[in-house]
């Protein structure tokens, strides 16, 4: 073992006897722009719509109750997919949250969540994580699109332009807090703050 | 007796089915067997402004939106700022007291299971022309005219 070791050592510690200076460092960065590229791509993969819904406890649950929201459909198409709000947008986050989604993998082999009702049961669990998430980083997935800077209160409705200059001008409150179930159907409420 | 009845039940269909031949009539201009193009959706009205009531009993109209308020066993937006326990924070009216009465009048610490589907009742309004002439009266109405 330790021999291995050695020998792999005095490998790469001592300069190339056969290939040029020009071609290890040209070799290197082509390599490294191929690996992260495709590191990347694989990863936006896993973004995509069609990975999410490629099983059917995100198909049949989830993303059918997307289906009725204003975030699906609209007068003016934008829309927001899976991961435009489960997935952070800064690399280093996005990193992370798909380090925490190795778990996920795990729920889908031993089929945590693999029937209605399975789902059903667990989807208090499971929003009210999504809900700490957003809390946590004052609802960031939904400030990428719509940010306060630019809100018009003029545009909104009275009760509306009255929550959003106060309590989430000031910072007291943050989207989620208020608006909880938006794209997905709410679990039972009882016990959540705000909710009767 | 018998045919009595068979007479009556008889003259009730006939009844019913001239009404519904006269509500099909006056709502739908085309044949029955042509395909109409639907009415244009229109904008519930969002201005919050509260609305009289056309009878002293009638279920208060919402005078906001209310697209995809979730209202089941699991959740009931309203409530998250009508209820008793709401009302402060949100200011909104609070769903009246008969709502927390159960059908024998006791009252109870919360939204009485029957009265818990909001929608049963109260329902947003939207600026259309109406379908059929209404000619409800006001009860003040019509004890002006009585009085004249």
């Amino acid at each position: 073992m330790i021999e291995t070791i050695k020998r792999y050592w005095n490998a790469i510690s001592t300069p190339s006897k056969y290939y040029s200076l020009g071609f290890l460092t040209l070799g290197g960065f082509i390599m490294g722009i191929i690996f992260w590229g495709g590191f990347n791509t694989a990863m936006e993969l896993t973004n995509t719509e069609a990975f999410c819904t490629g099983c059917h406890e995100m198909r049949e649950n989830v993303y059918e109750e997307l289906q009725t929201t204003i975030h699906f459909t609209n007068r003016s198409g934008v829309r927001a997919k899976c991961s435009d709000c489960h997935v952070p947008h800064n690399w280093t986050d996005k990193i992370a949250r798909k380090m925490q989604a190795s778990k996920e993998v795990w729920g889908k082999i031993f089929g945590t969540i693999n029937t209605r009702e399975k789902f059903l049961a667990k989807r208090g669990e499971l929003a009210e994580r999504e809900w700490v998430r957003l809390k946590a980083n004052d609802s960031l997935e939904c400030r990428n699109c719509h940010d306060f800077e630019y809100m018009d209160f003029t545009w909104q409705s009275k009760r509306a332009a009255a929550q959003h200059s106060t309590a989430l001008a000031s910072g007291e409150k943050t989207c989620i807090d208020c608006h909880k179930g938006i794209a997905h159907h709410l679990p039972d409420m009882s016990g959540v703050e705000g909710w009767d | 007796m018998k045919f009595r009845i068979t007479i009556t039940v008889l003259l009730g269909l006939a009844l019913t089915a001239g009404a519904l031949a006269q509500n099909v009539a006056t709502t739908r201009d085309a044949a029955i067997d042509v395909e109409v193009e639907p009415p244009k959706l229109s904008r519930v009205e969002n201005d919050d402004i509260k609305r009289a009531r056309a009878y002293p009993m009638q279920p208060p109209t919402v005078p906001h939106k209310i697209d995809n308020y979730q209202v089941d066993t699991n959740a009931n937006k309203c409530l998250s700022c009508h209820s008793r326990r709401r009302t402060q924070e949100s200011q909104a009216p609070m769903v009246s007291v008969t709502h927390y009465m159960d059908r024998d009048g006791n009252f109870l610490a919360d939204v009485s299971p029957r009265r818990y589907f909001c929608n049963q009742c109260h329902v947003v309004q939207r600026d259309v022309k109406p379908l059929l002439d209404n000619d409800f009266e006001d009860i003040d109405e019509l004890l002006r005219a009585d009085r004249n």
